[in-house]
């Protein structure tokens, strides 16, 4: 024990000594330890590594630019968190660093020079007044019991006494060591795995970022990595089937780099396997690995598969992702906006742009994704019920003005049955957050949507209209009033046409006096149905179906449908309708490629941390002193002890070793027992404040 | 309830004298092993070597957990009676749920978490009853009913993992996948935690504090199961098609259990400390736990809680490397992981190197718990990341 030298010998306070002294504070590493906890936050409740963009739309620009250079983005890797993280290891080393000789020290020391002042004063005390037995034979006693409870133990002859001082569990205090030392070799290896070097080419300007959408072969040398230029690396790429690649990219900050690989990984199938529920229950790449060097013509064949990587020559395969490799779709496009009936068929593929030519200016349509299931709640099903149904496939598409304005629309292949009734589904909407509002296209008997779009086109077509319109006015009224009666039709279809029901009150407001209003409304409503009805009718006869005699609840619910798309279309914003109608799925495979170095030493530390721990927790390292001498002719035997951790468990085999000895020697002086309360608590109940003197060694 | 040193003492001779329990240890130990040969005699051709292996390892571990505390053998067989009767009234029939009386009103694992539910939340006023009321056979009841609680809620588990498996041979797994199954693993592991403490301590004061969190949790599970029909068995997503999810996630939760009974004991401290101040004599300043006690369990609660979730967030680390490609991916779940254990971390060494002890190390447990609950509740609710499957 040289803290007692210490106090007396002034220290030199060296600059080092100094800087010992603060990262070495137990202070220090606590509000490390809570600094480190709150400052991680940050990074859950802000989602990390999102596009630029996002952000901006997010802060606004101002704040933005000031998240940015806090590194909020990637908290886990801006300057200030590596920093403190590089804090905790140093601290925590030089914890170990001024621990380690004491605690080593201390494992095999032990204390023979004790006052029986300070034995007295232990928590777990017991004393005898031994009248005939001499020392030798006290000592004796003792030492049989305390090796019956396993410790080692030095005597030492002080001449007028004499100190029999044991201990066990001396382990415990590798537990310490093991436990800080895992600390240090966990953050070093996670370091060494991070995006450490990276950083540092970056700032020694080896590389640079790429924050162009470039295809692999054009991203300039600045952005690109040979294979082992970086110890660790975890990287994404989107392989299409029948498509390789020798590369993944990098993502960092707001742009990206190029890691080239030692080898190339072929994508052949790409799988996704289904529960009888619909739900997703396998995906899983078959892949090829290319690598003339070491496995010469015969490429590897390997499955990989979500939570069954592939490892090859120190690189991890994961299956990350999927997504389309560029399916192949017809679409046919069902004008919706005017007096044209004919559809115009379009061939594309996912990922790709088209040109068309739209009423009001060019437009570009922007192929986005393609799904083969949709698996969805219930449409009527209560909130909880869980009960899914598949949808069947879909295609995701953005249609872009000359003005870079874009919609997003969400089109179902096959019918879907609500209320009995079956539809052709179509989601738009002009925000990306936004949900989807949906349009609800009426199948006809053919299982096609041709009728309703015919309905629609007749509504435009102003001649067709006409012609209808005359013939079917009713006979008998004077010509001016058919006339009339037929402007006021035109105009009401004609309204309803290009604004829906809206249009059609907005402009009884604007005509009719308010005290009428309702009146007037009610009955424009019923000549634009009454003739709504007509020229349906009309288009039914066109289709050669036998009206007298045909039209039933049928026919009935599906004008009552049709009339409510109808009155949706001016919503919908495209001038038309795209039907998909064929398919030939492509998909595309995300694989994750992982190196790194520190994997080994991160998983040597975890074992580490874990015996550490469990030795820490569950071993205690105890001491028992005996001190002897004669007094008044009799033998004065003082047992005492404490243990650095599990009081209770030491106040308890401190009993049993006092009543061990008690049944060789006689009872314990009354007054010796540990507290000398009237009534004295339970053995089991909690010892604290227990201050073992080897404490003061920390 | 405190028994006096000596009678202890002598508890503590004859343990080591008589002879009795060692018969029992043994037959303890042949049972266990005669149960776990039979089972793989039943499925031998369906496991591979490391199933055989985890098995043995399982059996071991299990004679010794009866080795080290005796109650854990009668629950055992409790439990394995249950299940065993229940599979055998099942057969190869889901449906029989619906039909046989014995599986419809206490055997099917939703009958057997209704009757989990029902007691825990009567063995929390009970605790209370005794606790106020001073009565020793109210206490004993509440013992019982915790223990009949944690028997239900147990075989309801282990129901469940077979009925998955009637469901569809490839729908089955262990029902530790989503928020419903672990909450009911919460309460388990955290009533088994207690039970411990109370049979060690012989006090069954701090009874009506922990169970109170339970029966928070029962109350989430009630309301998860009738307004969100949650309850329903789900295939799993592939992600968790992983045998780390069998050692992950129970590691993970004997670390919740732990913090959240420290945190419980806190606040039975802090209520004490409180009430000795304001009204030394009152009927609460006697009768709740005296605050050494509270101290020392607390503390050992927190240290069992840490080592266990140091376990599972190296598991959920190694997990981690095989399915997501890299050790540590500060995915919010993670994040929130590391920030429970630097927590509890901070709060060891206040404890063990400064010496603090009492009221602000036990408002700090409270609001550990907190901060676990986040880990573990809130994490799932407003955050997103890879562990999202989770979701309410
Ligand atoms: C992430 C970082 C750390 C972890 C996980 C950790 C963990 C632990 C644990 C679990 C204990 C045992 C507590 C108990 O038994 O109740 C402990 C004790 C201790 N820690 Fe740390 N520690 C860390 C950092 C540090 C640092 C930086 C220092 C030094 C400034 C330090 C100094 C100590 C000391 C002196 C003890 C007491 C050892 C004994 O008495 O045997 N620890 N630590």
């Amino acid at each position: 024990m040289n803290d007692n030298t210490a106090c007396k010998l002034p220290r030199r306070r060296t600059l080092g000594w100094v800087l010992l002294e603060f990262f070495g504070s137990m202070n220090l590493a606590i509000t490390l330890l809570v600094v480190i906890a709150i400052a991680s936050i940050i990074g859950t409740v802000l989602q990390q590594n999102q596009p630029y963009p996002d952000y901006v739309l997010k802060f606004g620009p101002f704040w933005f630019e000031v998240f940015r250079g806090l590194g909020l983005y990637d908290v886990y890797g801006a300057g200030w968190f590596i920093g403190i993280l590089a804090f905790l290891i140093v601290s925590t080393s030089v914890c170990l660093y001024r621990q380690t000789p004491a605690m080593l020290r201390d494992m095999s020391r032990f204390r023979t020079q004790v006052q029986v002042r300070s034995l007295r004063g232990f928590h777990q005390c017991a004393e005898w007044r031994l009248p005939d037995r001499d020392p030798e034979a006290a000592l004796a006693e003792v030492t049989d019991a305390l090796r019956v409870h396993g410790y080692r133990w030095r005597v030492r002859d002080h001449g007028d006494h004499r100190v029999a001082a044991a201990m066990k569990g001396r382990c415990n205090r590798l537990g310490y060591l093991f436990t800080h030392a895992a600390v240090v070799v966990i953050g070093v290896g996670g370091l060494l795995d991070g995006n450490l070097w990276l950083k540092l080419k970056e700032w020694r300007g080896e590389i640079a970022l790429e924050t162009r959408d470039l295809a692999a072969r054009d991203i300039p040398p600045a952005s690109r990595l040979q294979p082992g230029a970086v110890p660790a690396f975890r990287g994404n790429v989107m392989l299409p089937e029948g498509a390789a690649a020798n590369f993944v990219f990098l993502r960092l900050r707001d742009g990206y780099l190029l890691q080239e690989l030692p080898f190339a990984i072929e994508l052949r199938d790409f799988q996704v396997d289904y529960y009888d529920t619909g739900q997703p229950k396998s995906f899983a790449s078959q892949v090829r690995i290319h690598d003339r060097e070491h496995l010469g013509d015969q490429p590897l064949e390997a499955t990989i598969r979500v939570n069954h990587p592939l490892t090859y020559r120190g690189h991890a395969i994961y299956q990350s992702d999927f997504g389309d490799g560029g399916s192949k779709l017809e679409l046919r496009a069902w004008p919706l906006s005017g007096a044209r009936r004919e559809p115009v068929e379009i061939k594309g593929e996912v990922g790709g742009a088209l040109k068309l030519t739209g009423p009001a200016g060019p437009l570009t349509l922007e192929l986005d994704e393609f799904r083969l299931f949709n698996l969805l709640p219930e449409p009527d099903a209560r909130p909880g019920d869980r009960k899914f149904r598949n949808f069947g496939p879909s295609v995701g598409f953005k249609l872009r003005d000359a003005a870079g304005e874009a919609r997003e629309y969400l089109n179902y292949m096959t019918p879907v049955q609500l209320e009995g009734r079956w539809f052709y589904i179509s989601g738009a909407r002009s925000r990306p957050g936004d949900a989807f509002s949906f349009l609800h296209i009426p199948v006809d008997a053919r299982n096609s949507p041709e009728r309703f779009l015919r309905f629609n086109a007749r509504l435009r077509d102003e001649d067709w209209l006409r012609n209808l319109l005359e013939r079917s006015a009713p006979a008998g009224e004077s010509p001016d009033f058919r006339r009339d009666l037929n402007l006021v039709r035109l105009n009401l279809v004609g309204l309803f046409a290009q604004g829906g029901f809206a249009a059609v009150s907005e402009k009884a407001k604007a005509v009719v006096p308010a005290d009428r209003l309702r009146e007037a409304t009610a009955l424009y409503l019923n000549i634009l149905r009454d003739t709504l009805a007509e020229i349906f009718v009309e288009v039914l006869r066109e289709e050669e179906v036998d009206v007298e005699r045909n039209i039933g609840e049928g026919e009935e619910a599906f004008f009552n449908d049709a009339v409510s798309a109808l009155a949706a279309l001016p919503n919908y914003g495209t001038p038309f309708y795209l039907q998909l109608t064929g398919f030939q799925q492509v998909e595309a495979s995300g694989l994750q490629v992982t190196h790194s170095r520190g994997t080994a030493v991160v998983y040597a530390g975890f074992a580490f941390l874990v015996t550490g721990i469990f030795i820490m927790f569950y071993t205690s390292h105890r001491r028992l002193w005996a001190w002897l001498a004669v007094e008044d002719g009799a033998t004065r035997l003082v047992l005492a002890g404490a243990g650095n951790r599990r009081q209770t468990e030491f106040a308890r085999e401190f009993a049993g070793l006092q009543t061990a000895l008690a049944r060789r020697l006689g009872p314990p002086e009354p007054s010796a027992v540990a507290v000398p309360a009237a009534e004295p608590p339970p053995p089991n109940a909690p010892v604290t404040g227990a201050t073992a003197p080897h404490r003061s060694t920390l | 309830m405190a028994v006096t040193r000596e009678a202890m003492l002598e508890q503590w001779e004859h343990l080591s004298r008589r002879p009795g329990p060692m018969v029992r240890d043994v037959l303890w130990g042949l049972l266990v092993a005669a149960g776990s040969g039979y089972a793989w005699l039943l499925y031998r051709p369906y496991m591979d070597g490391y199933e055989v292996a985890i098995q043995i390892g399982g059996t071991l571990a299990l004679i010794a957990w009866g080795l080290y505390w005796k109650p854990a053998r009668l629950f055992t067989l409790a439990v394995t009676t249950l299940t065993v009767l229940a599979l055998w009234r099942y057969g190869a029939d889901f449906e029989l749920r619906k039909s046989d009386f014995l599986l419809k009103y206490f055997l099917e694992s939703q009958a057997a978490f209704m009757w989990m539910s029902l007691l825990y939340v009567l063995a929390t006023a009970t605790y209370f009853a005794a606790l106020f009321g001073r009565s020793e056979f109210a206490g004993a009841t509440a013992t019982a009913l915790t223990w009949s609680a944690t028997v239900m809620g147990l075989t309801g588990l282990l129901v469940r993992w077979r009925e998955s498996y009637l469901l569809g041979a490839d729908i089955g797994h262990i029902p530790v996948s989503n928020l419903y199954e672990v909450f009911i693993l919460f309460a388990l592991i955290t009533a088994l935690l207690y039970l411990f403490y109370e049979d060690r301590y012989r006090t069954r004061a701090m009874g009506g504090f922990v169970l109170l969190i339970i029966s928070a949790a029962v109350g989430f599970l009630l309301w998860y199961t009738f307004d969100r029909q949650a309850h329903h068995i789900q295939p799993l997503i592939p992600a968790l098609q992983s045998y780390w999810m069998k050692i992950h996630v129970p590691a993970n939760f004997i670390g919740y259990g732990a913090f959240a009974l420290a945190a419980m004991l806190g606040v039975a401290y802090l209520s004490r400390a409180r009430a000795e101040t304001r009204r030394p004599h009152g009927l609460l300043a006697r009768a709740l736990p005296p605050l050494e006690l509270l101290d020392e369990v607390m503390y050992k609660a927190i240290a069992l809680g840490f080592a266990a979730f140091t376990i599972a967030t190296i598991l959920g680390a190694l997990w981690a490397a095989e399915a997501w490609g890299g050790y540590w991916s500060w995915d919010p779940k993670e994040t929130w992981a590391l920030i429970v254990w630097l927590n509890y971390a901070a709060w060891l060494h206040l404890r063990l190197t400064k010496g603090w002890r009492g009221a602000p190390m036990a408002w700090w447990a409270v609001i550990g718990l907190f901060v676990t609950l986040f880990a573990f509740l809130g994490v799932n609710m407003f955050l997103s990341g890879l562990h999202s499957y989770g979701s309410l």
